[in-house]
């Protein structure tokens, strides 16, 4: 089976970074700073949103695909001026990172910390203006982060869904 | 149909006297008529679309689904080698036979009490049925031939799958009729393959969401999104065509398409009205797919499947009821089996634009709800239906119709005897 024993002190630190990068960045969207969130993301990066069906399936199509930080930012102007919805917010809860295990039989990742693929759970539990809360989403962050400037950022996010159905819209980024 | 609906005959339920241009909200709502629907159109006289033939493509491989409240198993019966499709329940006890959604089987057993099932639904074996050193068991005059799997009638339109309870309504190409099946063998011209699926939980009545999708009329006005940032498109020709029996429809247009570059169409009057403008426009990169220069078609089948090019993303969709203010959008999301790397990509980057998360379009998720929250106390008001006129015609020029909304309620009173 795969697994993960035994983080080394660097392995730490970095998960660390990597936690409260997640946690920055699921709190922007919780505050209502959208503006803000393609922030946590490098310039090119990878923001996909699909099932764990779909990864499965290895379709192509998954719910939103945004390549490029200039994307996100429409996504958010989107949000703000282009769409029309329900009013809501939601409320992140995140799971402590640990990396992508290695594949069965495969020697531990010798490669940075930084290219290795950190797994985040999360709950997203969706408020409506009106004071309705459903839990929204549950899934995983399958993230690889860079490091620029001494900031630890975004370089690919695939939001894997656990569920196939979504309810109603998906219209914030999760 | 002239046989009175039971909600009728309760004096509970009447259409108004304005005919189709009037629907009572409490149709929306009302949990006899939800009854009613069930035996009527999905246990009646309808076809129901189960799955798409590729789910379905080797022998054993089965897939399940829903017509109505009804669970359903869909199997390639190897001996046949055909597609059966029957109801997904245990003649002993009423067990749901296979909980997958997706298989592959050589019989189908029961967990409960063992019961045996062959491909082709009849009954093989009843684990002790003899009973136990010679006490207990079936008793001698049980026969095992009689109890079967409950079967439907199937047929198919290219990858289409569709099953009914009726035995005497007419095959699929004659019930939907032939503009409806040209448009169909269109959409299915090559092989296809998956590329996508999810199921989009509306929290509203099915009927709202079938009506939404016919209603051309809201699609400019509901969805700001082109508006805002400038992106509307010229539209050439376009129509909205509705069939003989009313409830299926096509709505298509010959959109003015950009090539590759695809950045200039903000000129002239089309302007963003705020000077909005999204920055990545990789995502309204399309190609022209179909020789017809056909851009944009929508397609309704009654009662409850729908399907879509709109540019380059092309999707199928079946709504299945979940009760008074729920139901269940399966999206089948496909491509074609020779699409190059770069049309593959484009069908990505487009994807965007529409689903559930789609920016194109999805309002389309919340308000049917926003529909349904005013209909509980309904003091017996209606909607008004009456763009584009009373009737249920074809209209050529302008897509602000509400046709192939009348058209599907003539479809409905017509099965539900209202
Ligand atoms: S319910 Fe299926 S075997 Fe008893
Ligand atoms: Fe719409």
């Amino acid at each position: 089976m795969a697994s993960n024993i035994g983080y080394t002190a660097a392995d730490r630190d970095f998960l660390a970074a990597a936690a409260q990068a997640c946690a920055d960045c699921a709190g922007a969207i919780d505050d209502d700073s959208l503006e803000a969130w393609p922030d946590y993301f490098t310039d090119d990066c990878v923001y996909r949103v699909e099932t764990r069906e779909g990864r499965a399936n290895g379709w192509a199509i998954g719910l939103m695909h945004c390549e490029g930080r200039a994307m996100l930012r429409d996504r958010v102007l989107a949000i703000r001026h282009g769409n029309v919805f329900d009013p809501h917010t939601y409320r992140h809860v995140l799971s402590l990172p640990r990396f992508a295990p290695a594949p069965a039989g495969g020697q531990r990742g010798t490669e940075l910390a930084s290219a290795r693929r950190v797994l985040t759970s999360f709950n997203v539990t969706r408020v409506m203006k009106t004071g309705e809360m459903t839990l929204f989403a549950v899934g995983t962050y399958d993230d690889r982060f860079v490091e620029a400037d001494g900031r630890l950022l975004i370089h690919e996010r695939t939001v894997v869904l656990d569920s196939r159905n979504l309810d109603t819209l998906l219209v914030i980024p999760l | 149909m002239n046989t009175p609906s039971p909600v009728e005959t309760d004096g509970l339920f009447r259409w108004p006297d304005e005919g189709l241009a009037r629907v009572p909200f409490r149709v929306y709502n009302d949990p006899q008529i939800a009854e009613a629907e069930q035996k009527l159109l999905f246990q009646g006289e309808t076809w129901n679309l189960v799955c798409l033939d590729l789910e379905v493509a080797e022998p054993g491989q089965y897939r399940t689904n829903w017509i109505g409240d009804t669970p359903v198993i869909v199997v390639r019966d190897p001996v046949a080698d055909r597609i059966r499709v029957f109801v997904n329940r245990c003649v002993h006890r009423g067990s749901m036979l296979c909980l997958e959604q997706h298989g592959k089987a050589e019989n189908f057993t029961c967990m409960y009490h063992n019961w045996v099932y062959s491909l082709d639904g009849k009954l093989q074996s009843i684990a002790f049925k003899r009973g136990v050193r010679g006490q207990g068991g079936m008793p001698a005059d049980f026969d095992i031939t009689q109890h079967g799997l409950r079967e439907l009638r199937v047929d198919t339109i290219r990858n289409l799958v569709f099953a009914t309870f009726s035995s005497t309504l007419p095959p699929v190409r004659d019930w939907f009729g032939p503009r409806m099946v040209w448009s169909l063998e269109r959409f299915f011209h090559k092989p296809i393959r998956l590329i996508g699926g999810y199921t989009q939980v509306l929290p509203n009545n099915w009927k709202l969401y079938a009506e939404n999708v016919r209603d051309s009329y809201h699609a400019s006005l509901l969805h700001t999104f082109f508006a805002t940032f400038g992106l509307n498109r010229l539209s050439m020709d376009g129509a909205v065509e509705v069939n003989e029996a009313g409830g299926s429809h096509l709505s298509w247009s010959k959109m003015a398409t950009d090539d590759a570059e695809g950045t200039d169409y903000a000129s002239g009057g089309l302007r963003s009205m705020r000077d909005l403008a999204i920055e990545d426009r990789r995502l309204l990169k399309t190609w022209p797919e179909f020789e017809d220069g056909i851009t944009h078609m929508i397609q309704t089948l009654f009662p409850n499947v729908f399907l879509q090019q709109i540019q380059n993303t092309l999707a199928v969709r079946l709504l299945v009821p979940r009760g008074l203010d729920r139901c269940d959008l399966q999206w089948w999301v496909f491509a074609y089996e020779d699409d190059t790397p770069e049309q593959l990509r484009m069908r990505l980057m487009q994807s965007n634009l529409v689903g559930p998360a789609g920016l194109v379009s999805l309002e389309d998720g919340f308000i049917g709800n926003a529909v349904q929250r005013t209909t509980r106390g309904d003091q017996g008001h209606g909607a008004i239906v009456e763009m584009g006129g009373h009737g249920v015609t074809t209209e050529r020029q302008s897509r602000v119709s509400e046709a192939a909304v009348r058209g599907f309620w003539q479809q409905w009173r017509g099965l539900m005897g209202f």
